[in-house]
């Protein structure tokens, strides 16, 4: 949208609970998304000139309903027959549109529909960013790199599969209520990382995806905010992100976190999330999200590469690798491994990777064996993996990283 | 990105029909990827006899008629897929009629991204 920043964070903001009032007032989720959508435009498109109306809910909500029924009624055999199915499906105990704490319980009970199990990650993440976070699917396409018609495609086949499962707007029943956030916040994770792997490129959208988890993240610890691993999750994304300013040079080369400009970390970050984590970490249980950013925390907190506290980031992997355990885990657990007990210990911890199929053959085991085998003293057969890791690598500035440090060694050598 | 080969020969020698129903098939592919929103892009490209190959020693450049390497199996076209995992992507060349004839080849595109390190 080519709206002020200001207009646009206020139709953002509106478009969840727009989309939550027409859902429960008409059903037809699917068709009720495209109608917040097109009212999105229209008040884009009005609204810079005329000024906003003085309830500018109200207004989408009335516009949306309109283009809603419009389409309802011009398709009369097809509105009989969905009317008939969809009428079940619709809570008997929804709160009113105008329900004091509504408006929060939207947002999350929209995610809940958006993530739904039914959907591959590429799908949540598209939905949920339009119909959460009121982004077109222009700039959803742009985000993803790929054309607007195969967004466009994913999208409409995300909202047919919800429907063909008979999906209703209502939170999910108790039973299923940790399982089903558990998916929502890692659909926003994931959106996260999305964004925060961009390094460059032409199009200053992806950071804006960084920027759209944060917020919509944000919205579920409004809604939880006794969940640990909410909190947890948040202060992970803020953290993370407090390192944005150091992690790429002009050219867009990844510089490691041991050699950043840690005086170009945001202390305001840092400050919030470290709070949150610290506050989850009390009330607990212990989750993922909250021992991934205990250890971001722990990073954060040093001064210089030099005096960061390794053996308190080990002692957090290792109840890490306890409650979630992974590959991945694994191996930024032989990071801190090494860091406390040399190189050939981390070494060691990396040795018990190579039978797993998920990362034997994966660009980061070669590229950390390599460094670990430098710091050993092995300088050729840490060529060799430096080599072998370079060749691994899916991502162009990792590549060149790997390379580099190859070439270095070579010459060395 | 699958890479398409072909054999120009073989692909002139082919009967009419043939070529008509490779063509065919490739099209109703390229529809279902664009509907299950995998599609990205793609292109055929001229006869490998139209190529022109360029090489610059010493500041001068050299310029041939013909592909880069002379092989019995030309690059004759490509399509870029935006799936889930390789094997999907390998799945979808497995598909391709030209694969049935000569070859495909399955290559991921470097992302311009990266997480820290």
């Amino acid at each position: 949208m080519t709206t002020p920043d200001g207009l646009e964070d206020l139709l953002r903001g509106l478009a969840p609970q727009v989309l939550a009032a027409l859902v429960r007032r008409y059903g037809h989720f699917d068709l009720a998304e495209d109608a917040v959508q097109e009212a999105l435009i229209a008040a884009a498109e009005q609204w810079p000139d005329r000024g906003p109306p003085g309830h500018p809910k109200g207004w989408l909500i009335t516009v949306a309903s309109r283009r809603l029924t419009d389409q309802l009624r011009s398709e009369e055999s097809r509105r009989r027959r969905e009317e008939a199915a969809a009428e079940p499906g619709l809570p008997a105990t929804a709160a009113p549109a105008d329900e004091p704490d509504g408006d929060r319980d939207d947002t999350l009970t929209l995610l809940f529909l958006c993530c739904h199990r039914e959907l591959s990650p590429p799908s949540q993440l598209a939905l949920t960013l339009r119909a959460v976070g009121g982004l077109s699917t222009a700039e959803i396409a742009r985000a993803f790199l790929v054309p607007e018609a195969t967004m466009a495609q994913r999208i409409s086949r995300a909202k047919q599969h919800i429907a063909a499962a008979g999906a209703s707007f209502a939170p999910p029943p108790a039973g299923e209520w940790a399982g089903r956030l558990a998916v929502v916040l890692h659909v926003l994770y994931l959106m996260f990382n999305e964004g925060y792997a961009a390094t460059s490129g032409p199009d200053a959208s992806r950071p804006e995806l960084t920027a759209e988890a944060i917020r919509l993240t944000r919205a579920v610890h409004r809604s939880l905010p006794e969940d640990a691993e909410v909190a947890g999750l948040l202060a992970l994304m803020l953290l993370t992100e407090a390192r944005h300013p150091a992690r790429t040079t002009a050219d867009g080369s990844l510089v490691p976190l041991a050699e950043q400009d840690r005086s170009l970390w945001r202390p305001d970050l840092i400050e919030e999330g470290t709070g949150l984590v610290t506050g989850a970490l009390t009330r607990g249980p212990l989750g993922p999200y909250q021992l991934q950013a205990a250890i971001a925390a722990v990073h954060a907190e040093a001064r210089a590469a030099d005096d960061t506290d390794w053996p308190q980031i080990l002692a957090v992997y290792d109840l890490l690798e306890r409650v979630a355990p992974s590959p991945v885990v694994t191996l930024n657990r032989a990071v801190a491994v090494a860091m406390v007990n040399g190189p050939q210990a981390g070494l060691d911890v990396l040795a018990t990777l190579e039978g797993d199929d998920r990362m034997a053959r994966h660009h980061r085991l070669a590229g950390l064996r390599a460094h670990l085998r430098e710091l050993a003293g092995q300088p050729e057969a840490a060529l060799a993996d430096y080599r072998l890791a370079a060749q691994r690598a899916t991502s162009l500035p990792e590549r060149r990283y790997l390379e580099s440090r190859a070439t270095r060694l070579a010459g060395h050598g | 990105m699958l890479l398409i080969y072909q054999n120009p020969a073989t692909w002139r020698d082919l009967p009419e029909p043939d070529r008509q129903a490779i063509m065919s098939d490739a099209g109703a592919l390229m529809a279902e990827l664009t509907g299950t929103g995998e599609w990205v892009g793609g292109e055929a490209l001229a006869d490998p006899s139209t190529a022109r190959s360029v090489r610059v020693r010493d500041g001068v450049p050299a310029v041939t008629d013909g592909p880069f390497a002379e092989a019995k199996e030309q690059m004759v076209g490509y399509c870029i897929v935006d799936c889930e995992t390789q094997e999907r992507a390998v799945e979808i060349a497995a598909r391709w009629p030209d694969a049935r004839l000569w070859g495909m080849e399955v290559r991921p595109l470097l992302s311009p991204d990266g997480l820290e390190m």
